[in-house]
């Protein structure tokens, strides 16, 4: 087991689930920067209110890969709504966890969805309340994000 | 395939240095302290060991101190020089950017003890110091100059000797770190001229846990483990005989073959290079001529070293990469940094380093893996995307 991965987030670094653009997408996030080693970009297709399709493409170490491919996977077929409710943390749980140093690539999957889901509102004049996507259009700080779980 | 590419890590213990080190389990196993029989065998076996050694490097045996490793002939070295020049007021300190963290940190440790520090910039992308750039820094008050030999990541060779021409002239101590030098270079301490070396078994074939650190004749050095009188009362603790006579084979090994397995290297080295600089965005780091024989250390724009590493790792290939990742730190290398890599190209870094077991078909094999990952990472890579649509 490389670096304290599981079999899970290697499952998921070297056999990604849902690489790829969409074209046209309905909603697209991408947060993260390369100076801190990590982007993910998020694609959303939304058909009455299901996410019928989910794509990502990620610069970033395993954990970063991995974490993208488990939280597209996590929300694809479910409702935006439904999508919206997911955290770093489910994201971990799901991929039985994830080193302590690489935290805060659970916390970049999960706004990588948020900022997507926040494009999709904000394109298709859908309201929402901002409170919601709070904190999204922070600049991404290591420090302070491995904290937060 | 099984490929190791991570020798300057780490090397496979050679055949010659695992026999040498035999006897000393169960036969040879006095304390070179004690005085009876089986104590004077192995002061007798730890004297011809560092005869050897000494031999090799074109030093005398009583300039040899061995040591746990290289770290604590840095550290051991550093402190000295900086404690002997605070007695006589002289408070200033000069290294480069890219020394190991085994000379960098207790440089800093010392900067914060009050000591003065100054850290020379290096030349971008072939990592040299310039020589000019010493001469200016050195002061009346300077106590140590700490340049390494040969850089670990990016394999740069530093024309030393002109450093030391200069300090000598002005009597101010040098100090370098040859541990990724000893063994796959040509390294003799007079002509290098330094007044202390510090030198790591492990790194040339012999066993992990043993160095040694050369200190010229006449040039003064404090005890940094304190406690014993061994090694003439510059290092306490009983010596590792086992990994000194170890170490002392790998040596003779090493310096005896060193020309044919430098070209071996060489070779293979180069045909790294030409095949990666194929890729598309890709740099390499150092220079190109003045390197070490068996370090290729590129990188690749738009990826991110430890996925790199992990796949390559998962079709046999050991590698290295200075991607803040695999450091465990946020930082990427402070080494690629220093030579003007801009933080997300630093991140994208991949070291090889060979051996002389390093084979024509591991080299192709490594290749043609490396060619296929970086395109997967990049096809992936929304920063690859986004260089791409920047040159369109």
């Amino acid at each position: 087991m490389a670096m304290g991965y599981s079999d899970k987030v290697m499952d998921h670094f070297i056999n990604p689930r849902n690489v790829g653009e969409i074209e046209n997408p309905d909603g697209v996030g991408e947060v993260g920067n390369a100076k801190c080693g990590d982007i993910m970009k998020v694609y959303l297709r939304v058909e009455d209110g299901i996410l019928i399709d989910v794509k990502f493409k990620t610069f970033g170490c395993a954990s970063a890969i991995a974490t993208s491919s488990m939280a597209t996977e996590l929300i694809k077929g479910k409702p935006v709504a439904d999508a919206l409710e997911l955290t770093n943390r489910a994201v971990v749980e799901a991929l039985d966890g994830l080193p302590a140093v690489k935290m805060h690539c659970s916390v970049l999957a999960e706004e990588a969805v948020r900022s997507a889901i926040k494009n999709y509102y904000d394109t298709h004049g859908i309201a929402y309340n901002p409170a919601l996507f709070a904190g999204l259009d922070e600049e991404h700080d290591h420090g302070d994000l491995a904290e937060e779980v | 395939m099984r490929v190791y590419l991570d020798n300057a890590a780490t090397t496979r213990i050679s055949e010659a240095a695992k026999q040498a080190m035999t006897p000393f389990w169960d036969e040879i196993y006095g304390n070179p302290s004690s005085l009876h029989t089986f104590g004077q065998a192995a002061s007798n076996a730890l004297q011809l060991a560092r005869e050897s050694i000494a031999k090799n490097l074109n030093a005398s045996p009583q300039e040899i101190y061995f040591t746990s490793g290289g770290s604590e002939a840095d550290n051991q070295a550093i402190f000295s020089a900086a404690r002997l020049g605070a007695k006589r007021g002289k408070k200033h300190l000069i290294t480069s950017a890219i020394e190991h963290h085994a000379v960098l940190h207790p440089m800093m440790a010392l900067r914060d003890g009050g000591f003065e520090l100054t850290i020379l910039p290096v030349q971008p992308e072939t990592g040299f110091v310039r020589v000019d750039d010493l001469a200016a820094a050195l002061r009346d008050d300077t106590a140590l100059v700490s340049i390494m030999l040969a850089n670990n990541e990016v394999g740069t060779i530093q024309p030393i000797a002109e450093m030391t021409a200069l300090c000598r002239a002005r009597k101010i101590p040098f100090h370098t770190d040859a541990v990724q030098a000893v063994g796959h270079i040509p390294v003799d301490v007079r002509a290098l001229n330094a007044d202390t070396l510090s030198l790591s078994g492990h790194k040339f074939h012999g066993p992990k846990g043993i160095g040694a650190l050369y200190c010229r004749k006449g040039h003064p050095l404090q005890a940094y483990l304190l406690g014993g009188a061994q090694e003439r009362n510059r290092r306490a603790g009983t010596e590792n005989l086992p990994a000194i006579a170890g170490m002392a084979a790998a040596l003779r090994e090493a310096v005896d073959d060193i020309a044919e397995t430098a070209a071996h290297m060489t070779s293979l080295r180069d045909q790294l290079i030409a095949g990666l600089r194929q890729i598309d965005r890709s740099h390499l780091n150092g220079d190109p001529m003045h390197r070490l024989p068996g370090n290729v250390n590129f990188c690749f724009e738009g990826i991110e070293g430890e996925a790199l590493l992990l796949l390559l790792d998962t079709k046999g290939i050991a590698g290295s990469s200075g991607s803040a990742c695999t450091s465990g730190s946020l930082e990427p290398s402070h080494v690629l940094l220093a030579l003007g890599r801009p933080h997300e190209i630093a991140h994208g870094s991949l070291r090889l380093s060979l051996s002389r077991h390093t084979t024509q078909e591991e080299v192709d094999y490594t290749l043609a893996q490396i060619y296929g990952i970086v395109d997967y990472l990049r096809k992936m890579s929304p920063v690859w995307e986004r260089i791409m649509a920047e040159k369109n």
